[in-house]
C-alpha cells in the first residue's frame, strides 16, 4: 500500500505522481522535465534519476 | 511453483509480465541484477538476493536490459541445471550479430550478405566486396546504436579511422552487412516456442526503423511464409522467446536481420491485438512443467 502518491522530481523538483500499481524499481518519466526516474522506494515514495543507458543495454 | 524474474529495472514489459504471472496465481520473486553476488565455486544451494536458494526456483525468466549481466547470470544458472528463459546458449548467439549471422547461415536462413574483417585495410576491402552503400554495425549493441550506412569508400575510411582511434577492441571488429533497400519499414516478428504469435511493421522515414528510434508500429499479418521462416530461424539459435527483425528485399524476399532474446514489446500488443505478455508467461510456466 502506497502512503504517498507524489514525490519531488530529483532533477527539477516538480511534484511527480505515481500510479496506484507502481512498483519499486519501476521506471517513470517526470511530466515536467521529462527526466527518466526510478522509484527506489514506495514507503516513503522516493524517486531517483534512472541510471544512464550503458553500452551493453538493449534487447 | 517458484519463479524468479531477473531484471535491471521494471519497464512496462516487466510490469505486464508480472501481471500475467499474477493471472496464473504465481507471484514471482523479482531479482535485480545490481544485487547479484554469485559464489562461482559453490553451487545452486547458495541464496539468491531474494533469500531463497537458487536451486528452489523451477524457472528463472531473464529480462535484464543489461546484456552482459543477463547472459552471465544465465551461464551460471544453466551450469547449475536451473531452467531459464531464454537459455544461455540462445542469449550468447543472439547478443552477438556475428554469431547470429554464422548460425543462421549454417541453417540456410535467408539473410543480408555480411562479412567481418579485423583491420582498417581489410575492412575497406570487405566493404568494397559488399559494394556501397553498406552498413557497419558493432557486433554487440541494440536500439540501433552506432549503426552507420556507408555510402562510399571516403566515408568508410573516416568511420573506420574514428572507430580505430576512439573505440575499444570491440569497435575494431568490422562487421558489415549489405544495405537492403527496404520499403521504409521492416518487420518485427515475435516467436514464442514453436509459434510466431504476432508481428508488426516498423515504419520510418529514417533508414533505422527501430521503435526505440521513432519507428511507428502497425500490425503485420503472420503469413505461413513469415511463420515458417521465423520459427526456423528461432530454432536455429536455440529457440525460446524471441523477436526477429526481418527485411523485405525486392529480389530475395524475406531476410532475417537480427534476433533479440530479451525483447521489448510495449508498442506491439495494441496493434496486433495479441497479449504478448500472457503468451510469454504461458511459455515460461510450461518450461517449469505447468500445462498451459
Amino acid at each position: 500500500m502506497i502512503t504517498h502518491t507524489t514525490a519531488p522530481c530529483p532533477i527539477c523538483d516538480a511534484s511527480v505522481r505515481v500510479a496506484s500499481d507502481a512498483m519499486e524499481n519501476e521506471l517513470i518519466a517526470c511530466p515536467d522535465c521529462g527526466a527518466e526516474l526510478e522509484i527506489v522506494s514506495l514507503q516513503p515514495l522516493t524517486l531517483a534519476e534512472a541510471p544512464e543507458t550503458q553500452e551493453d543495454w538493449g534487447e | 511453483m517458484r519463479v524468479a524474474v531477473l531484471v535491471t529495472h521494471i519497464r512496462p514489459e516487466e510490469k505486464l509480465l508480472l501481471q500475467a504471472f499474477q493471472a496464473h496465481g504465481v507471484a514471482p520473486d523479482v531479482i535485480l541484477d545490481r544485487d547479484l553476488d554469485f559464489d562461482l565455486t559453490a553451487g545452486p544451494q547458495q541464496p539468491a538476493p531474494s533469500g531463497r536458494a537458487w536451486a528452489d526456483y523451477d524457472v528463472v525468466l531473464e529480462r535484464c536490459v543489461s546484456t552482459s549481466r543477463g547472459t552471465y547470470a544465465l551461464a551460471i544458472l544453466n551450469t547449475w541445471g536451473i531452467t531459464t528463459v531464454n537459455t544461455c546458449h540462445t542469449a550468447r548467439i543472439c547478443e552477438d550479430k556475428l554469431l547470429t549471422t554464422v548460425t543462421l547461415a549454417r541453417h540456410h536462413i535467408p539473410q543480408p550478405a555480411a562479412r567481418v574483417a579485423f583491420t582498417p585495410e581489410s575492412a575497406l576491402q570487405s566493404l568494397e566486396t559488399l559494394s556501397y552503400p553498406a552498413v557497419l554495425k558493432p557486433v554487440t549493441g541494440s536500439w540501433g546504436r552506432l549503426l552507420a550506412r556507408v555510402p562510399s569508400p571516403e566515408v568508410a575510411e573516416s568511420i573506420i579511422e574514428h572507430r580505430q582511434t576512439l573505440g575499444g577492441y570491440e569497435q575494431h571488429i568490422y562487421y558489415a552487412q549489405a544495405y537492403v533497400n527496404k520499403p521504409q519499414r521492416d518487420i518485427r516478428a515475435f516467436v514464442v516456442g514453436d509459434r510466431t504469435i504476432c508481428a508488426i511493421y516498423r515504419t520510418s522515414s529514417h533508414w533505422i526503423t527501430n521503435t526505440a528510434r521513432g519507428g511507428v508500429a502497425t500490425n503485420c499479418p503472420v503469413t505461413p511464409e513469415l511463420d515458417e521462416l521465423c520459427v526456423r530461424a528461432a530454432r536455429a539459435v536455440g529457440g525460446g522467446v524471441l523477436a526477429l527483425d526481418l527485411f523485405e528485399d525486392g529480389e530475395r524476399g524475406l531476410l532475417v536481420n537480427e534476433i533479440n532474446h530479451t525483447m521489448e514489446f510495449r508498442n506491439s500488443s495494441a496493434p496486433t491485438g495479441v497479449n504478448i505478455a500472457a503468451e510469454v508467461v504461458d511459455y515460461v510456466l510450461a518450461q517449469a512443467g505447468v500445462p498451459a
